[in-house]
């Protein structure tokens, strides 16, 4: 039995609407879209064009400064328009849902019998590539490279976030297969797991170095438990994957196909029956929208309420969540909010009364809580990053665009997820994540 | 609160971008936000975020500051019977020091604010709310006696001078209070310190013994510390500064600081913990007087609780990294008592010790930082 790596910086907040462990029944959407600002740093080329037919498996765009990395259409049907944003910049690639299901055959294969190039080709030419992604940085990973490792990280502890163990219940074959082929592409595959519950599928892979590990929230972070295992420094390259996204992988060398279904969870304050769908990667979110939440002003979040992105109700689901949460708007004024006993506010800080009540689960709104100020309150970021990093230094270095510190105060270790906690906790109300993800950018600017 | 929200919104335009009253922005700002948490929701990251912001914070420190406060007017009001050697009942002691201390309060504030707003107006930001405390931590640093216009003239130069000029709340070196004391320590040295000035009404009476209206200091340089037992400096009845006499009050100000978590207790107890063994060296070379003082004696005469608890922890002008907090802390209490002890011209060392040791925070950070870049270096290395 390994150690117990226990993670004590960090905080788990108490949200209302977590998902029940029962599956609802919605129909599949009619409109389906993946969206290459999920992407970071890739340049989308399109080549498909619109009212063309495309199968599940058809290429709909590939990367301009690495051609082989290909992005396929999740659906059948046909391409209905390509949504541009500022400087023509491609926002969605949205498709209709004819319903037929027709999947281009990849042909089935057994990863243990391919070579590793052979593999790697196989994962580029049905659009499963992106589901690689690269730390440092959080971009595709490059086919090119050689990791130095494949981490994955079995749990998510993120607020409201789904049960993985639940979700992978009947799909262990596929999972099984898609390990298979990652132990191809790296020397070590490395698997983050809860010590709060016992897996019988984790524990039963061969082949995979299992960490174990308990705590707060972000303890289910890849990026946490890379720092934990094997921190990257200068020059590492470490890839991570999904355990849905495993699945897809399994299941395209055991079927053939570009399996592109997902369990999501329907989570959030605002969510009528929280609980999880058999739903599909990309979807637009109407339908689950239009019957499911409550009145008023909505925040529709795909993804967990720390780094998900705001979709509106007309949205779609993000590349790599798995998770929708619906939480109020709350863009109302407060009289005399910052002076009241406040005893329905959460808070790290027991500023608020609200800490009276323990057991209480919140109803949070998207408000801000007062308005962005400078940097005055120290030592409270650190509080909730459970690395060795200095993370207001770090913040300090991006704003100054100073490289050299920015290399040297550890940004290879950080990605926004790990931060978002920070950012929650913040008096001074900064958009950390956002500046974060400058400082990565002007990293690959300048060193590549 | 309907109709003040109308009432707001119906200005709003006029002093908005393009209104006529434009030039007001920050100011309509100010009120609007002190009076209603905005609407602004998150955009760009983190959906939701805690509740507290920079108004709670800064109101949490005042809070923690009333006890010391409420205190200090009792304790004015009483120093001054005693004196006179007239016995009175307890609401006449508060009533004298109410009279003194709130106009001191008032200036601060009236003073204070109006530079705050008028430069967030000129930079077109936002009012930063850390006045707030500054205001509140000014007049309880003071004598009693001290009049009304140097409180302003102090203010202007605190704020102007030791936050402004830097870029602001968050941007300063050193702890605005401080600075408005040490400019009237250095610009009027007569109205702070001496014998006079600590008691009410002393200045201007007369066949009054001198030595009445000594600090507990002062007297220890004289070798009377016994006339100021541990017991009363504790609890706050001697002569000094209106917030700064009760230890007793300013320990319950420190709980609710360290159970907020707004306050460094890391701060707070190495700057008792470097006092207190300083003493303890100096009475073991027991070569003068003050030298001979009890080293836990020392923790509750003058400043230096008040700058323990209050003005070491303020976050700008400390240290930044939990490490440097701890070298930050015992340094100021191991300076406090040493300036004390070889200064008897400068009985309160514990102002300048915090001064000293904001010029210093960042070099101790830059230390600790720079062990945290070597730690990730050695680790590259020697994985390769």
């Amino acid at each position: 039995m390994s150690e117990v790596i226990k993670i004590k910086k960090g905080l788990d907040i108490p949200l209302a609407g977590k998902a029940e462990k029962v599956f609802g029944q919605t129909q599949l959407p009619s409109l389906f879209a993946i969206k290459p600002i999920d992407f970071h740093g890739i340049t989308p080329k399109v080549v498909v064009k619109e009212g063309e037919e495309v199968k599940i498996g058809t290429v709909l765009f590939y990367d301009k400064y690495h051609p082989e990395v290909k992005f396929v259409s999740p659906v059948s049907g046909r391409l209905k328009t390509v949504n541009r944003g500022e400087r023509r910049r491609i926002l969605e690639v949205i498709l209709e849902n004819d319903g037929k299901d027709e999947y281009v055959d990849f042909g089935v294969a057994d990863p243990t019998s391919l070579d590793r190039k052979a593999i790697i080709n196989r994962l580029l030419e049905s659009g499963a590539w992106p589901y690689l992604r690269q730390r440092p940085y959080n971009v595709i990973a490059n086919p090119q490279d050689t990791p130095k490792a494949i981490f994955v990280s079995g749990f998510d502890s993120a607020p409201l976030a789904p049960d993985i163990d639940f979700i992978l219940t009947g799909q262990e074959d596929a999972f099984k297969q898609g390990i298979e082929v990652l132990k191809k592409l790296s020397p070590e595959l490395h698997l983050g797991i809860s010590n709060d519950t016992a897996s019988k599928l984790y524990n039963s892979l061969e082949g995979v170095q299992l960490h174990r590990f308990s705590g707060v929230h972000p303890a289910g972070n890849v990026g946490v438990q890379i720092h934990h295992v094997m921190p990257i420094n200068k020059g590492d390259k470490i890839w991570v994957v999904q355990p849905q996204d495993i699945v897809s992988i399994g299941n395209l060398f055991l079927q053939g196909k570009h399996d592109f279904s997902r369990v999501i969870a329907v989570t959030g304050s605002e969510v009528l029956k929280p609980l999880y769908l058999r739903y599909r990667l990309g979807a637009s979110v109407s339908e689950i929208i239009k019957s499911g939440v409550t009145e008023g002003k909505l925040r529709i979040v795909s993804g967990n309420v720390l780094s998900g992105d705001n979709i509106f109700g007309d949205g779609y689901i993000g590349f790599y969540h798995t998770q929708i949460t619906v939480i109020p708007e709350g863009d109302e004024p407060e009289f005399l909010g910052w002076a009241l006993p406040g005893f329905g506010k959460y808070s790290v800080s027991r500023t608020f009364f609200s800490w009276l009540c323990k057991k209480k689960q919140y109803r949070l709104n998207a408000n801000m809580h007062g308005g962005e100020r400078a940097i005055v309150m120290s030592g409270q970021l650190e509080k909730v990053l459970p690395m060795d990093i200095l993370l207001e230094f770090l913040i300090k270095a991006i704003l100054v665009e100073d490289i050299d510190r920015m290399e040297q105060l550890g940004i290879y270790e950080l990605v926004e997820e790990d931060i978002a906690l920070c950012e929650f906790v913040d008096t001074s109300k900064m958009e950390l994540q956002a500046i974060l993800r400058r400082g990565i950018n002007l990293m690959i600017k300048e060193l590549g | 609160m309907k109709a003040l929200r109308k009432f707001l919104d119906n200005i709003k335009p006029h002093v908005s971008k393009g209104g006529r009253f434009e030039m007001f922005h920050s100011t309509f700002d100010a009120f609007e936000s002190l009076l209603f948490v905005p609407d602004k929701t998150n955009q760009n990251g983190v959906h939701i975020r805690d509740a507290m912001d920079m108004k709670r914070t800064m109101i949490i420190v005042v809070m923690a500051l009333v006890p010391a406060l409420l205190f200090g007017i009792w304790n004015a009001g009483y120093q001054h019977f005693v004196a006179l050697g007239q016995e009175v009942g307890f609401w006449e002691m508060v009533m004298h020091g109410a009279i003194k201390v709130i106009p001191i309060i008032v200036v601060s504030y009236v003073t204070g604010l109006a530079i705050e707003f008028a430069f967030a107006q000129m930079r077109g930001h936002e009012v930063n709310e850390g006045f707030l405390v500054s205001g509140m931590l000014i007049p309880l640093i003071l004598p009693v006696d001290i009049p009304l216009w140097m409180v302003a003239v102090a203010t202007v130069f605190a704020v102007v001078i030791g936050k402004e000029v830097f870029g602001g709340t968050g941007m300063n070196i050193w702890n605005p209070a401080l600075l408005a004391r040490a400019f009237l320590f250095f610009a009027y040295p007569a109205y702070m310190s001496g014998d006079i000035v600590w008691i009410s009404g002393l200045s201007g009476m007369e066949g009054v013994d001198a030595t009445t209206g000594a600090t507990a200091l002062a007297a220890a340089v004289q070798g009377n510390i016994g006339q100021f037992p541990l017991w009363d400096s504790f609890i706050g009845t001697i002569p000094g500064s209106i917030g700064e006499t009760s230890t007793l009050a300013i320990l319950i100000g420190a709980l609710i600081l360290i159970y907020t978590g707004i306050g460094s207790w890391k701060v707070m107890i190495s700057v008792f913990a470097g006092g207190y063994l300083m003493g303890l060296v100096f009475n073991l070379v027991g070569l003068n007087s003050l030298m001979q003082v009890d080293a836990l004696h020392h923790l509750t005469l003058g400043g230096f609780a008040f700058g323990a608890v209050f003005m070491a922890t303020d976050p700008v002008s400390a240290s930044r990294t939990e490490a440097g907090k701890w070298i930050y802390g015992f340094l100021i209490g191991v300076f406090a008592i040493m300036i004390r002890v070889f200064n008897p011209a400068y009985p309160e060392g514990m102002m300048l010790a915090i001064l000293l040791m904001n010029t210093f925070a960042p070099l101790i950070d830059h230390f600790v930082v720079g062990a945290n870049i070597k730690r990730r270096l050695k680790r590259a290395v020697v994985k390769a």
